[in-house]
């Protein structure tokens, strides 16, 4: 019987992340090394050492991330991952890098070609929850938290059931991390 | 006891010696008991100890669904209240909701039946023993999954009845609805375990001479709602397991409209199981009221027949009633009004068994004993709920009522009325039954009371509240509604009904305690029940009792006639042809064994293996089916089936 | 208040009129059952027997029986006239309005948009949580949704119909008093279920068309300096990016429009009075007001939530 409650609060305290609702919680704050740019102009791409991001493994923000995703209209460039005008999000090519850091000033900086800067638009958090959905869009998240079919027309596999990736760190030829 | 008027076949002087009994008994003993220690625990297929075992799990949800409920009604005592957060409080609504209607009223009803049903019909087990426990482990996996859940916060939030898309994968992130979709599915297996094993008892090893027209009405309501187990279980299984579950993990589309699937199919399988399942919940309690009411008022219930009948016609409308929780949505007017006709007429075979209970009172004159006393708190509040729900049943009216806080008043009058009160009145009746020991009647009567003026003072304003606009499922609501005052009024009665329950759950505890003090039969009852021990021993009946009346005990000599010459070296049963329960054959039953336990196992490693990863689905069946065939091999082989040539007595056909 | 006992249009009338009929007859028919009950439990109407069993007094059981059937009977009857009383009522709602303003309806989590529906495309207003409609006239809410199942529900002015997804269901009723109708969504929609109310305004038919004339007109840009930079704040700080001021370059249509946020009685589906005070709270931090809602917090400081604020309050 003690043994039992003891399991018991052992496991409330541990929690499960992955099903964790984090309403009204002070937002992740945005990565140390965020470098303002000029419009237009792609900063150097940083090193980063973070592998995870804020809501990499929590299934509620990377489902948030991927109402943003089609409510700000990234669908419009980027399709549902494949890609059009802009680059596919849910292939191993990256050219501002994987990382959770890279992801999150990739879209609060805005990129070359196209590419509008989120900074003052969206919250920290938001743009954490997308980067959450963009990374879980090809199997860089853990699977449990990655989304499952949307209430759409279906036109690719779900990141649920997207195979895992080794995520590479990639930039252009001749950066910094480039061995 | 005058010996009765008949002209029978028995010798006059056959009788059994008291060594004979003493000897039979002792050998009994040896072979219908199971192995000591936590391997015994772990084994049994005794119908008695299972069915406690279920009866005690059962309660132990009651207590964890009230506490949910206390929570709850604490979170809406006051406007705007900041005690529990929404997320918090979905998830609470959502368990107590499951944990109230699919791990405790359901079970209950069952374990009640798996309980008393061999003992009501002279039978010494149930028809399939290790069904039964397989039965039982199934639920205790669902339990403790379920509850592990909410505590790590994977608890679902969606509600009971988890409407799609909400509970579907978008609206949905995470694993908490799954959690919830296999839960459904474990209550399910063992919901049918229990149903097939009551059906085929009841059907196939009566008594001789208890002919149908003789079965107790308690045993008529186990059977009937047993079939209607056998037809609604699977359709909301299909639904959860099949269905809801699929959608989530592996991409089928049964409820996305943009790729062909439909919202409301959910709500239309959902209910066709939802409707009945209430009535699962209310027929066996109206069968527990019968006995009560014929012992206290010391005279057999008027109109057999016409109970027995209303018990089968509620059940056949209750499988069309399902569309009155869907008057809200886009279906078409015609075919709501269908619904609307079954739903109200429904109330005519009720209440014909009203009627008749009242004209059993109205005969005699009640002792009133805490079951009575149940009784008549079922009277006062379950006649209020039907009430209501006869008005629910009009699409006009119920356009305004569905999904307000009249629903939830409506439903917890039926329930709590019709279904636990009833239930703690057979409580109090069968305790000494079970345990051998009289609960304590000042401490019953205290508990009837508050337990009767708290459910009454929590639910009654809550046919105002919505009335006044108030809708369900809300974790808050604002000041300047004017809900507040009829609110705190509610969660005062809920803290009443937490105070009975825990008297209740005193006095059961402080009767434990104290030495047997009940014989066979303290109310002087006349079911086959109280001919045995209390308890009654593992072999429930040292020979099979010969029945011919429907009221065993009140209609023969002090020596009830049996029929005997039956193994004691094995476990053997009488089998009966199903309508004139004359004997046809003897049966080898299963000793203790593991697999069901086992098996049930191998069921958690299934289902919940299934929402993490599909490879747990193959390795549980593989693991089943190393459980199957230990299942298969142990147990009883099919020669040993000996047909009864000429018994030792029977009655002649009345 | 928002009660049911409280109609304000003849389709809320015939039932309310309903219940109480029901309430009536349910009444008496508990009281009946009360008094046998009690009545029963007097018992002189038998003998006690051997065993201590009873036999009931001779002649009493024939005259139960009787009893009993004719309590079937009546029961039978009463509640056939239910039915008959129901399905009339039924009939009556079921009637389609002539000439009925149309309005969409659609739920989102959790919020209402409603799209008045006209012939000329310039008289197309769009608005959130906030309805006029005119007495006397018969309204018609065509309902869907864009996420989940929600349920429209004003309880003075008609029974409540789900906004399915995938569906499109219809409701209609007529306002016959001027006055102002709390609603709520009605079917659990998930985190903010509790507070997604909504306000149906019936006005007399020369006010409704002052409204709507106000309601049909844009917002011009501001000439003021501080209202310029209240407006700039609104375009480029976030705002924009969900709502649409028309007249403006907002035009997004993830939430609520907010044309003429200033004329609304209350914010956020009906969760606050449209005051300074309570508009700066939502802006600031929605999370705490309705924690799980899509809009998030703003990085505004005092000058800049001022500014923001006394724009706000020129969208009349």
């Amino acid at each position: 019987m003690r043994t039992l409650a003891v399991v018991l609060v052992a496991f409330s305290l541990f929690g499960c992340e992955r099903e964790a609702r984090h309403l009204n919680q002070p937002a992740p704050p945005a990565p140390s090394q965020f470098v303002s740019q000029v419009p237009l102009q792609p900063g150097p791409t940083f090193v980063s050492d973070k592998t995870e991001g804020p809501f990499d493994d929590n299934a509620f923000g990377t489902s948030q991330g991927e109402t943003l995703y089609n409510q700000m209209n990234c669908v419009g460039c980027h399709a549902h991952g494949g890609g059009s005008m802009g680059p596919a999000l849910m292939d191993d090519q990256w050219i501002y890098g994987s990382q959770p850091d890279q992801i999150f000033a990739s879209i609060a900086e805005g990129r070359a070609n196209g590419m509008p800067s989120w900074k003052y638009r969206l919250t920290n958090e938001q743009i954490w929850q997308l980067v959450a959905y963009v990374r879980s869009l090809s199997g860089l998240t853990p699977k449990g938290s990655r989304p499952s079919r949307s209430d759409q027309m279906m036109v690719k596999t779900p990141p649920s059931q997207t195979p895992n990736a080794k995520p590479k760190r990639s930039g252009p030829p001749g950066g910094p991390g480039d061995d | 006891m005058t010996r009765p008027p008949t002209d029978r076949t028995l010798p006059a002087d056959v009788t059994i010696s008291e060594d004979d009994i003493a000897r039979d008994a002792r050998a009994l003993g040896v072979v219908w008991s199971e192995p000591p220690g936590f391997w015994g625990w772990l084994t049994t297929v005794d119908h008695k100890k299972l069915g406690k075992r279920l009866i005690v799990t059962s309660f132990l949800m009651f207590l964890a669904g009230g506490i949910e409920a206390a929570l709850m009604r604490a979170q809406l005592s006051r406007p705007e209240n900041s005690l529990i957060g929404p997320d918090r409080y979905n998830q609470l609504f959502t368990t107590h909701g499951t944990t109230m209607m699919f791990l405790f009223a359901v079970p209950v009803m069952t374990a009640m039946g798996l309980y008393f049903v061999p003992l009501m019909v002279g039978a010494r087990t149930l028809a399939f023993p290790r069904l039964n426990a397989f039965g039982y482990w199934n639920y205790v996996v669902g339990v403790v999954f379920l509850y592990v859940s909410l505590f790590v916060n994977m608890g679902p939030d969606t509600g009971w009845f988890a409407y799609v898309p909400l509970s579907g994968p978008q609206y949905s992130p995470g694993h908490r609805v799954d959690v919830w979709a296999q839960v459904v599915t474990f209550t399910e297996i063992s919901a049918l375990a229990g149903a097939v094993n009551v059906i085929v008892t009841a059907f196939k090893m009566r008594a001789p001479g208890m002919t149908v027209n003789r079965i107790p009405i308690f045993v008529w309501s186990q059977i009937v709602v047993a079939f209607m187990i056998v037809f609604a279980m699977p359709a909301v299984a299909t639904a959860s397991t099949l269905m809801l579950a699929t959608d989530r993990a592996v991409t089928m589309h049964w409820f996305n409209p943009a790729e062909g699937g439909d919202a409301l199919l959910w709500q239309h399988i959902f209910w066709f199981f939802g409707h009945p399942e209430v009535y699962i919940i209310f027929l066996p309690a109206m069968g527990m009221i019968t006995p009560i009411i014929e012992t206290f008022c010391r005279r057999k219930v008027f109109g057999y027949t016409p109970i027995v009948m209303a018990n089968i016609t509620t059940a056949f409308f209750a499988f069309g009633l399902w569309v009155h929780h869907m008057f809200a949505t886009p279906i078409p007017e015609l075919g709501q009004s269908l619904f609307t006709a079954a739903s109200i007429l429904i109330a005519i075979p009720t209440g014909i068994q009203i009627f008749c209970w009242l004209a059993t009172m109205w005969m005699s004159r009640p002792q009133l004993t805490v079951p009575i006393l149940f009784v008549l708190g079922f009277l006062f509040t379950f006649v209020n709920g039907g009430i209501t729900g006869v008005m629910l049943a009009s699409v006009a009216f119920d356009k305004q009522a569905h999904d307000t806080f009249f629903v939830v008043a409506h439903l917890h009058y039926v329930l709590l009325g019709g279904g636990v009160m009833p239930l703690f009145g057979a409580i109090y009746f069968w305790f000494p039954k079970m345990t051998g020991r009289l609960l304590g009647e000042t401490l019953g009567k205290w508990h009837f009371w508050l337990f009767t003026i708290g459910v009454n003072v929590t639910f009654f304003p809550m046919h105002i509240l919505g009335l006044e606009g108030m809708p369900r499922r809300m974790y808050t609501y604002l000041e300047p509604t004017g809900w507040g005052p009829l609110n705190l009024v509610a969660s005062i009665g809920a803290a009443t009904i937490a105070v009975s329950v825990l008297l209740f759950l005193i006095n059961v505890i402080a009767t434990m305690r104290r030495a047997p003090n009940a014989g066979p039969n303290p109310w002087k009852s006349s079911g086959l029940e109280w001919s045995v021990a209390s308890p009654p021993p593992s072999y429930d009946f040292l020979y099979a009792p010969v029945v011919e009346s429907r009221h065993p005990l009140w209609d023969t000599t002090i020596d009830l006639p049996v029929l005997t010459g039956f193994r004691t070296d094995r476990r053997e049963v009488l089998v009966t042809t199903t309508f004139s329960a004359e004997p046809d054959s003897r049966h080898e039953h299963p000793t203790p064994s593991i697999w069901p336990f086992y098996l049930a196992l191998c069921m958690g490693v299934v289902f919940i293996g299934s929402i993490f990863s599909p490879w747990f689905v193959l390795g549980g069946l593989g693991l089943s089916i190393i459980g199957l065939a230990g299942w298969g091999w142990s147990g009883t082989k099919p020669t040993h089936h000996e047909r009864v040539a000429t018994p030792v007595a029977v009655p002649e056909r009345a | 208040m928002h009660s049911v006992l409280d109609p304000a249009s003849p389709q809320a009338r015939a039932v309310a009129h309903l219940w109480w009929w029901f309430f009536g007859v349910g009444a008496a028919v508990w009281l009946a059952v009360m008094a046998t009950m009690l009545l029963s439990l007097r018992g002189r109407r038998a003998v006690r027997g051997a065993d201590d069993l009873m036999q009931p007094a001779p002649g009493v059981e024939a005259r139960v029986e009787r009893l009993v059937k004719g309590a079937t009977f009546v029961t039978v009857l009463i509640l056939l006239g239910f039915l008959t009383y129901d399905f009339s009522v039924g009939r009556i709602l079921a009637q389609q309005p002539t000439n009925p303003l149309t309005i969409q309806l659609i739920g989102h989590q959790w919020w209402w948009e409603a799209q008045y529906e006209d012939q000329d495309l310039t008289k197309r207003i769009v608005t959130a949580n906030e309805m006029h409609v005119p007495v006397g006239q018969p309204v018609r809410f065509i309902l869907t949704s864009r996420d989940v199942i929600h349920s429209f529900w004003v309880p003075n002015l008609t029974g409540k119909r789900d906004l399915i997804p995938g569906y499109q269901s219809t409701i209609w009723f007529q306002a016959d008093t001027a006055g102002t109708y709390r609603g709520q969504c009605a079917e659990f929609c998930g985190l903010q279920h509790a507070k997604m109310a909504l306000t149906i305004i019936a006005q007399p038919k020369a006010q409704y068309q002052l409204w709507f004339a106000a309601a049909v007109s844009s917002q011009t840009e501001p000439t003021d300096s501080t209202l310029l930079y209240g407006e700039r704040i609104f375009m480029t700080t976030g705002c924009s990016v969900c709502h649409a001021i028309s007249g403006t370059e907002a035009r997004a249509t993830v939430g609520p429009n907010l044309t003429h946020f200033k004329s609304r009685t209350m914010i956020a589906a009906g969760t606050l009075p449209n005051t300074r005070e309570n508009v700066a709270r939502w802006v600031l931090n929605p999370q705490v007001i309705k924690p799980g809602t899509q809009m998030p917090p703003s990085p505004l400081n005092t000058a800049q939530l001022s500014a923001l604020l006394t724009y706000l309050e020129t969208l009349k």
